[in-house]
């Protein structure tokens, strides 16, 4: 049995007072994309600084293609490219500079980083921007510099913090495509951190993680299904009614509330629809209606909102 | 997953990686010599002022200017000449420093950081950039100083222009440059703005340079000496006045040459040595 290419067993991680991951664990095998999907302050960055050997590890292990990330960082390090949420190409360079300077720390030179240089530049659609100022480019542009950075020495394993900050939508699907074309033509690992719905349904599994937990993993449709039949969204017409228990105990059903509004999970949802129209036509403002997401997933396993916690500062 | 784990033809053929010191050392240099040539202001900055302050000072000080000891055939535009050297090395010292920060603010060393390159090569790398330019500069500088004196806009000078004072010359510059390059590296790596680095500036390396025999002669009262001989600088200043002086009487107050070497070698290599450690230990 080959070694997982990411393996994190009970990692724990403190700064100072706030802890910003309890015992997460989780692997992903070799040619997966596996997203980590969470709210911002969840510990997604904080787990990535870990795997990418820029945070020391404080507690538990965590492993890339089973070399050890404390004990072994430079093996770690020549197996992974890494693409940080913030720029890490050097603006005052040119774009072919940029990949030529990346390849020397990796002992890459002549005629083979040119060549790599070469295909990266035309796979990604950068070829006749090579003599362009880094800083010139526009955030797009600049991003898919970035990948080529992380993928000019060939790592098994691809690292990505939410990769597609400042994209616009047409950016952020080229990137998306570029990374399964990656993986099923290189079977190069991939692991992405993002906080945006969409992102997180193109990956082949996800981790979730909430204030420092990992509450749950699976694929996309894993994870929609242990949700369960249909996701009701209530919101009453006051706020302080008593509402929610009279809905419990007229139709048996648990009433979850977030956020002001009020969750239902059933099966033949539409029916309870109907009837609870029909039987609090003076109490509710609005009904929605719908099939579980995974933003409804994240619900059910933390109580609350993906976007109401976390105070950004990660 | 069932499918046996293998890598696809492409990445077979892939030669595996030996990331080399002097590769990284080379190249991260390079990138520095690179940066320089594309911000202008730099150049302006580091080299410029002080040719402005040479000129100026040795102008309006050549009057009341007396060299203690000596018969008073030493003009202050000649004194001050090893001085305004070892300034320009400063000044680069302090942009190469502020380019620490840079490099950490706008991402590129973290991607460094992730990179196998080992953490010695990212110190070299950082500091020989900035020695290369400080050395470049100062010889530009002297060459500079050599023209104006033939062309009569200051006043003759006494060089020692043999082999021997010319290599002297070069190797206190680097000297003194890697010696400033890594100290300005050691509070820049734990700064994290330009702002917090212009402190640090004024306080410690401004003094240093004022303190360093390069402004006025080591033969101030008590306490003055004594910072004066407790600056490492004075040794790199005195080195490299001892290179560049063709006569020996003005240069006899000044170290002994052996104990510059002793000084100035002991302390880049410290300072190289703490940068080190420093990079080793410390994560973004």
């Amino acid at each position: 049995m080959p070694a997982p290419a990411i393996c994190a067993c009970g990692v724990s991680f403190s700064y100072g007072e706030r802890q910003a991951l309890k015992d997460v664990t989780f692997e992903v095998q070799e040619g997966e994309i596996f997203g980590l999907l969470g709210p911002n302050g969840g510990g997604k960055t904080t787990l990535f600084r870990l795997l990418s050997t820029t945070l020391p590890v404080q507690q538990g292990t965590a492993s890339i293609l089973g070399q050890d990330v404390a004990s072994r960082p430079d093996a770690v390090r020549r197996l992974i490219g890494v693409t940080f949420q913030s720029p890490s190409i050097d603006p005052k360079l040119t774009v072919g500079e940029n990949l030529t300077y990346q390849g020397a720390l990796y002992g890459l030179t002549g005629s083979v980083l040119r060549k790599r240089a070469d295909e990266l530049l035309s796979r990604l659609g950068l070829r006749d921007r090579a003599g362009d100022i880094a800083e010139t480019l526009s955030g797009g542009l600049k991003r898919r510099v970035e990948i080529a950075k992380s993928l000019l020495h060939e790592p098994r394993v691809l690292l990505l913090d939410e990769p597609s900050t400042g994209l616009d939508p047409g950016a952020r699907h080229d990137l998306w495509r570029y990374l399964s074309q990656l993986r099923s033509e290189s079977e190069v690992t991939v692991l992405v951190t993002t906080h945006l719905m969409e992102e997180a349904e193109r990956c082949d599994r996800l981790g979730l993680l909430s204030q420092g937990d990992l509450v749950a993993l699976g694929t996309p449709d894993e994870l929609r299904a242990s949700v369960g039949g249909d996701c009701i969204t209530v919101q009453p017409a006051e706020s302080d009614s008593e509402l929610p228990e009279r809905i419990g105990e007229r139709f048996s059903v648990e009433v979850q509330q977030v956020d002001g509004g009020l969750r239902i999970e059933r099966e033949q949802g539409h029916e309870l629809v109907r009837d609870l129209v029909a039987a609090f036509p003076d109490d509710i403002k609005s009904v929605s209606f719908g099939k579980p997401t995974l933003e409804d997933v994240f619900i059910q396993r933390t109580g609350h909102r993906f976007w109401d916690e976390g105070d950004g500062s990660e | 997953m069932t499918a046996t784990p293998r890598i696809s033809p492409a990445l077979n053929e892939g030669v595996p990686l030996r990331p080399s010191m002097a590769l990284a050392v080379w190249s991260l240099t390079k990138r520095e010599l690179v940066r320089f040539v594309r911000q202008r202001s730099r150049a302006i900055g580091a080299f410029l002022q002080p040719v402005i302050f040479w000129v100026l000072f040795g102008t309006g000080l050549s009057g009341s200017f007396r060299m203690p000891g000596t018969e008073g055939g030493l003009s202050y535009a000649e004194f001050f000449l090893p001085g305004i050297a070892a300034m320009i090395v400063m000044f680069t010292a302090i942009f190469s420093a502020i380019s620490v920060i840079q490099d950490r603010n706008e991402g590129f060393l973290q991607g460094v950081l992730v990179s196998p390159v080992s953490r010695t090569a990212i110190v070299l790398g950082k500091l020989c950039g900035g020695t290369l330019l400080a050395l470049m500069q100062g010889l530009l500088f002297l060459g500079l100083a050599g023209v104006m004196q033939a062309t009569g806009l200051v006043p003759a000078m006494q060089w020692n222009l043999s082999v021997g004072g010319m290599a002297g010359t070069v190797a206190f510059l680097v000297l003194m440059g890697f010696g400033l390059c890594g100290l300005g590296y050691m509070f820049a790596w734990r700064l994290d703005s330009i702002q917090g680095f212009h402190a640090i500036m004024s306080v410690l390396l401004f003094p240093m340079w004022l303190l360093s025999g390069a402004f006025f002669p080591a033969a101030g009262s008590g306490w003055l000496k004594w910072i004066i001989a407790a600056n490492p600088l004075t040794y790199g200043v005195a080195g490299l006045k001892r290179a560049m002086a063709s006569d020996a009487a003005s240069v006899a107050p000044l170290p002994p040459m052996g104990l510059c070497v002793a000084v100035s070698v002991a302390f880049a290599v410290v300072c190289v040595a703490i940068d080190v450690v420093m990079t080793k230990r410390h994560r973004i």
